[in-house]
């Protein structure tokens, strides 16, 4: 389901024109430029609404992504590594992004610390190739589920600050 | 560094490995391999039964079995029971590929056992079928195929990873995901190889299995992934707290489906099923024909479908090839409108593509926009002088 807030989020991240994957040379190039131009749009977007969550970088070929994503509950700061591959079918398909340090603490994922993504994400995707990119997949895939599962992880107590905290306590 | 946590964890795998040692079978009491299929009705011939479909007359020469090899693409629930009752057929060589390691999760289906949790599921795979039938050759490969590095390997081995040295004969996806599947669409349009897509959805109540013939029949990107329709309401369906459920029933079944329609394909008897969909509620069958779609959004698909016109233009006129009736499921209809509730009829409206032509009891997961014509300016993230460099280097300075 696409809340109103995630749509105004969405209205502000650049739309990609490039249909190129990492296997189409110099087009995938375009394409993973797009994706910087796009990406460093959002996290400026976030920074000026007080709501940076997330940073990102790739390798040279652009074809695996790591970062953190951070999520904040009562005041509290949580951090977690992110990681995704870019799939060869991309931008057809989207990126699976996983957690793999939550992988096994919740249900809501698949084998590897991949986040399971809503009934809605798909479809959406589908009918937003090639414009929707990496950008796209962190705002309607990876915050919503951070704002459902960790607080939920937290309440559980399978995941504490105390853990947590000394990535955090850099950016805060 | 390794940690305490990681040693223990080796210690007990290696435990649990030289277990699974001991009890594995010693060459002696493995059968030796059978030089040439006999038909002999004797206690001790375990290809007896297979080859009286000969003398029934439902197979002309069941012993080309042996000359064909086939890819079983994800050795899970589906994947598993394919490959073993390919083995158990005498399948000439079989490749396996899949990522995961066996899991005691994975318990509520067949062909895994709890010893063989923490292995590899190919390995797991090759060491049980291996003993059940030692003429079948083996070449299995641990890694997920939809990265590029592992994809131009898998490529390569589907199309030299036959018996001698040619493209495989049949490729099958018993996957469970959209990634992996449109990954086997994309090798499959480039080598113009045939392969069966199977599947059983989330909620282990239907299935399907789905022949594509590059060009001549519809490929995995012609339309939206199609659901069989359970006529449950999926409100009641949604997922509290899980991801996807699982029946070791439906995956049996479907996966019967899938080597029964392999059989018919390499053996050349019956008829092979283009879509046959399983709807285990109602005990409800679903079959259709499924011609490609000259919108496709994949170039190879194209390419292959004006291929598969020339050739059929070249060929002689045949007796006219039967068709089946299909009831046509367009218009108005309620399929994925839940999917955007928060978006309005117009926009649902001017979003939604070409239906293709389904039977009953057969729906598409979504529908797609017709591809614009351009995309407008206004859409296009602003382009810019800087190098990927720059553009790396500003990112990671935020």
């Amino acid at each position: 389901m696409v809340d109103e807030a995630t749509k105004r989020t969405l209205a502000q991240i650049p739309l990609h024109k490039t249909k190129a994957g990492p296997r189409d040379g110099e087009l995938w190039v375009q394409r993973l430029k797009e994706e910087y131009q796009t990406l460093i749009k959002y996290v400026q977007n976030n920074k000026e609404a007080d709501n940076d969550w997330f940073r990102l970088e790739s390798n040279t070929e652009g074809t695996r992504w790591f970062g953190k994503c951070w999520y904040i509950h009562e005041l509290l700061k949580y951090q977690f590594d992110i990681e995704f591959d870019i799939p060869v079918t991309y931008p057809t398909t989207a990126p699976e992004i996983a957690i793999p340090e939550l992988d096994g603490k919740t249900a809501k994922m698949y084998r590897g610390g991949k986040i399971c993504l809503t009934d809605h994400f798909k479809p959406l995707w589908a009918r937003n190739v090639p414009k929707f990119g990496i950008g796209h997949a962190m705002a309607l895939g990876l915050g919503p589920w951070l704002a459902v599962e960790i607080p939920d992880l937290i309440q559980k107590g399978v995941i504490s600050h105390a853990e947590r905290a000394m990535n955090g306590a850099e950016d805060t | 560094m390794e940690t305490i946590e990681s040693l223990k964890k080796r210690v007990q795998d290696l435990e649990a490995k030289l277990a699974e040692a001991s009890k594995t079978i010693t060459p002696q009491q493995m059968r030796e391999k059978i030089g040439q299929m006999s038909s002999e009705v004797v206690d001790s011939n375990p290809y007896s039964r297979l080859m009286a479909l000969k003398r029934m007359g439902i197979v002309d020469n069941y012993e080309r079995i042996r000359d064909f090899t086939v890819a079983v693409v994800g050795v899970g629930g589906v994947g598993s029971v394919t490959a073993e009752m390919l083995t158990r057929c005498g399948i000439g060589k079989l490749l396996m590929f899949d990522y995961d390691k066996v899991e005691l999760a994975n318990m509520n289906r067949l062909f895994y056992q709890p010893h063989q949790a923490g292995l590899s599921k190919v390995e797991a795979a090759e060491r049980t079928l291996r003993e059940i039938n030692p003429d079948v050759e083996f070449e299995v490969h641990n890694y997920n195929i939809t990265t590029m590095e592992n994809f131009q390997h898998f490529m390569k081995r589907i199309s030299e990873g036959g018996l001698t040295g040619g493209p495989v004969d049949l490729v099958l996806s018993c996957v469970d995901n959209f990634e992996a599947r449109m990954a086997i669409n994309t090798a499959c349009n480039e080598m113009g190889q045939t392969w069966i897509e199977s599947g059983v959805s989330e909620n282990a109540v239907s299935g399907h299995i789905q022949l594509i013939i590059p060009g001549e029949t519809s490929c995995f990107a012609c339309a939206p992934p199609l659901v069989v329709a359970t006529n449950t309401d999926e409100k009641t369906l949604k997922r509290e707290g899980v991801c996807a459920a699982s029946l070791p029933t439906t995956m049996a079944v479907v996966a019967g489906f899938l080597v029964q329609n392999t059989l018919k394909y390499l053996l050349g008897f019956g008829q092979v099923t283009h879509y046959l969909g399983y709807n285990a509620l109602q005990d409800f069958f679903p079959t259709m024909a499924m011609k490609p779609n000259p919108q496709c959004d994949e170039n190879h698909c194209l390419r292959r479908q004006k291929l598969y016109k020339e050739q059929e233009a070249a060929r002689p006129k045949e007796v006219v090839v039967e068709k089946k009736e299909e009831i046509i499921v367009h218009e108005e209809n309620d399929w994925g409108i839940e999917l955007m509730s928060e978006t309005t009829e117009d926009e649902l409206k001017a979003a939604e593509g070409e239906v293709p032509v389904l039977t009953e009891g057969v729906t598409v997961a979504y529908t797609k926009p017709e591809p614009p014509a351009q995309i407008q300016d206004e859409e296009i993230s602003s382009t810019t002088e800087q190098s990927l460099e720059e553009l790396m280097k500003q990112m990671k300075g935020l």
